[in-house]
């Protein structure tokens, strides 16, 4: 790390003593205005995230759950600086990204890569394998030119590709294969942290299993951080050793993967979690139905965002935000039902 | 439309570097000759009821499909989507089909509404017999004219994407008044109209009247989707096929829209056929599953056969390949090697042996047959083969 740092001005360092975070969020916003009339006047702004907060322990994943349209995926684009923030701070490391320079980001880069859901359109066609894995690396003079083909051979064998794989081009892989050389080509710049966005949502069952199989080695082997955006919680539950549950824009619970998904908080979560279907046709679980659709981003609705649907929606709900609080230890909800009981 | 699926384009592409321009050609030739004559018997003008008439074999089924082969004539050979595929739907019942994509669930879907992309697919062989109370006709030969009174009245589908099937520069309201008058010709506007806003309301749209006015870019996934099911039960089909209908779908509207299936077939007293690769969708809905592979049935059973005592291989495969919520979370995810075979070469043993952790030397043989376990439940593996002594070797 401290190799990387160099050329770094100190100013931007901010060094957590305790633990050992690769990833620091803090009241993380990005607002996206919309915009009308002559003068493109802003209108509103579509809160797509809204304070958030949280941290990635270093060699953990922290999964990341709701529903389509909850600011997961913008999460994930803001942490690698593809989108600007709107306030908030994001550290990687210890350093403060959306405050660096261009020529110091690009430093920084190479150890903050990402994986994308669709591995159809995220290839370019028109370059064979072995140049889409190698390109960054080249540019990045990750590695010396006599080194340069075996080091991408060994990356595309721990990826379980085969070394004949790269004269070929994109199209003659199959999905999953596809979807390995999407995490051969974040693996090769030899990176601390993966945002994987939805990687396995669009494989099949059985495909599914190899790539989370192939994502949990390669975390044991080069100690990766992940941040895996899912919507799927039996994946995310396999995969996490945190979980965090998102609800327009807003987390609202948040803890490590045990205690959420014995016990879930926040009514929301418990929606989420009860949505699950089971595959044994005798077990008929108690299904809480949420009511009508997340509402629109741009227009929230006031106090607690999701009193339009809850079931145990209060009075104080439809006024007041909730605050995240500590339930029990490191389990964080942000529900007025839980803000009476510490009171 | 999924009608040659994903998979099977990306197949034919890799095979396309090994054939030359003279086989592709003669191939193609060849294909053309045989669906030409597929579509000489199809187009033919007065075709007589006794031709697709036929018998039930047993009453209390709905329909039932019966050695159905789908196949497409592709320039670099035959597709053979769905080969020998046989299975029940009994009235009432809800039949859930479970595979990966490519392997023919579709397809076979496509087949009983006859919307197959013609002239390269075609039915070469198999009866869908379905009973429409006073006859009973086979889907397979009908004649076009008679399918289209059929689709719609009687069979209707819900398709994954709500969002392309449904006519972006249209209202909600006339695009289910549109299906309404086609199936009930004669109807006055006024009762179309209040017949439309019944059916929203029946699926759970609260402001149906003003859903009415609106355009489809209005609505979110799961307005979009009941929508599509309230036109597809605007008819009261007999059976409703849904293919992947919450694939789309967020968990929490997954579970809205599978509510609303179910209370809605109780209502109107009608079958459905489910396609999905969601294990826990089908566990939830149906009574009998169809576990699909490569184009071929490779076990059916009712729900609690086939999720309590598993048998083919890759049944157990894709069950234990699948997290868990509250399962043990210990050592690594089971996953199946290998992929799909390609489906213009299929080999002529067993499809699944090269992806099998349980394959012996019987596997090498012949396709396996049918097994009978119980009276409904169905495997095709040479392990549950009775007699002893062939176990052994």
């Amino acid at each position: 790390m401290t190799e990387r740092a160099n050329g770094i001005p100190n100013i931007y360092k901010h060094k957590n003593e305790v633990e050992d975070y690769v990833i620091e969020v803090k009241n993380l916003k990005k607002y996206y205005p919309v915009s009308s009339g002559l003068f493109a006047k802003v209108k509103a702004n579509v809160k797509a995230v809204d304070d958030v907060s949280f941290n990635i322990k270093r060699g953990t994943t922290m999964g990341l759950v709701g529903e389509s349209g909850c600011g997961k995926t913008t999460i994930g684009k803001t942490i690698l600086k593809l989108t600007d923030k709107t306030e908030g701070k994001i550290f990687f490391e210890g350093i403060d990204i959306h405050e660096l320079n261009r020529k110091e980001l690009r430093k920084i880069r190479p150890k903050i890569q990402i994986i994308f859901q669709d591995p159809y359109s995220s290839l370019s066609p028109r370059m064979p394998v072995g140049e889409i894995i190698g390109e960054a690396v080249r540019d990045n003079k990750l590695i010396s030119a006599d080194k340069y083909d075996d080091y991408i051979s060994q990356i595309m064998l721990d990826c379980g590709l085969q070394v004949y794989h790269k004269e070929r081009y994109p199209h003659e892989f199959s999905g999953g294969q596809r979807q390995r050389i999407c995490i051969a080509r974040a693996l090769a710049l030899n990176p601390d942290f993966i945002v994987c966005d939805e990687p396995v949502s669009a494989l099949d069952v059985s495909i599914q299993a190899q790539i989370i199989n192939l994502l949990k080695e390669l975390q044991d082997k080069y100690n990766l951080t992940y941040l895996f955006i899912s919507h799927d919680l039996s994946v995310v539950e396999y995969i996490s050793d945190t979980v965090g549950v998102m609800y327009l824009g807003n987390l609202v619970e948040y803890s490590d993967k045990e205690t959420i998904f014995s016990n879930p908080l926040h009514p929301y979560t418990k929606a989420l979690f009860s949505a699950i279907p089971v595959s044994d046709p005798e077990i008929k679980t108690e299904r809480i139905i949420l009511e009508g659709s997340i509402p629109s981003p741009a227009n929230p609705p006031s106090g607690c965002k999701f009193h339009t649907r809850c079931n145990y929606c209060m009075d104080i709900c439809k006024v007041e935000i909730p605050e995240m609080v500590e339930v029990e230890n490191g389990h964080m909800t942000a529900c007025h039902l839980y803000h009476k009981k510490q009171t | 439309m999924k009608v040659l699926g994903k998979e099977d384009t990306n197949q034919e592409k890799k095979n396309v570097n090994y054939l030359t321009a003279k086989e592709v050609r003669r191939i193609s030739r060849e294909n053309r000759k045989t669906t030409d004559e597929f579509e000489k018997t199809r187009e033919r003008k007065n075709v007589s009821v006794d031709e697709y008439t036929t018998i039930m074999k047993n009453n209390d089924n709905l329909m039932e499909v019966e050695n159905l082969h789908t196949y497409f004539f592709t320039d670099i050979g035959i597709v053979k989507s769905v080969s020998g595929v046989t299975f029940d739907v009994p009235k009432g019942k809800t039949v859930g089909i479970v595979g990966e994509s490519g392997c023919g669930k579709s397809v076979t879907s496509l087949s009983i509404m006859q919307l197959v992309q013609r002239p390269q697919g075609q039915i070469v062989e198999g009866q869908i017999r379905f009973d429409f109370d006073e006859y009973i006709y086979d889907l397979a030969k009908i004649p076009n004219e008679k399918m289209q009174q059929i689709r719609g009245n009687e069979i209707s589908m819900i398709f994954q994407e709500p969002m392309t099937s449904l006519n972006p520069v249209f209202r909600i309201g006339l695009q289910v008044d549109e299906v309404i008058e086609l199936h009930n010709h004669g109807m006055s506007k006024e009762k179309i109209k209040n017949r439309t806003i019944e059916m929203l309301d029946m699926v759970g749209i609260a402001n149906s009247e003003g859903v009415y006015k609106m355009f489809p870019h209005e609505l979110s996934g799961g307005m979009r989707q009941r929508v599509m099911i309230a036109m597809a039960l605007s008819c009261d089909p007999k059976l409703i096929i849904a293919d992947e209908p919450t694939t789309a779908l967020d968990v929490t509207i997954q579970a809205q829209i599978m509510d609303l299936l179910r209370n809605l077939k109780n209502k109107i007293n009608s079958s459905i056929m489910l396609i999905t690769h969601d294990l826990g969708v089908i566990a939830e809905m149906a009574d009998f599953v169809v576990v699909m592979y490569a184009g071929k049935v490779i076990e059916k059973g009712t729900a609690k056969e086939i999720f309590h005592n598993p048998l083919h291989p890759y049944t157990v495969g894709l069950m234990a390949s699948r997290p868990k919520i509250g399962g043990l979370k210990a050592g690594k995810l089971y996953s199946i090697p290998g992929s799909v075979p390609n489906p213009v070469d299929m080999p002529d043993y067993c499809y699944f042996k090269d992806r099998c952790n349980r394959s012996m030397k019987k596997c090498n043989g012949a396709y396996p047959p049918e097994i009978y376990v119980s009276d409904t439940h169905m495997v095709a593996c040479y392990h549950y083969l009775d007699s002893e002594e062939e176990k052994h070797d």
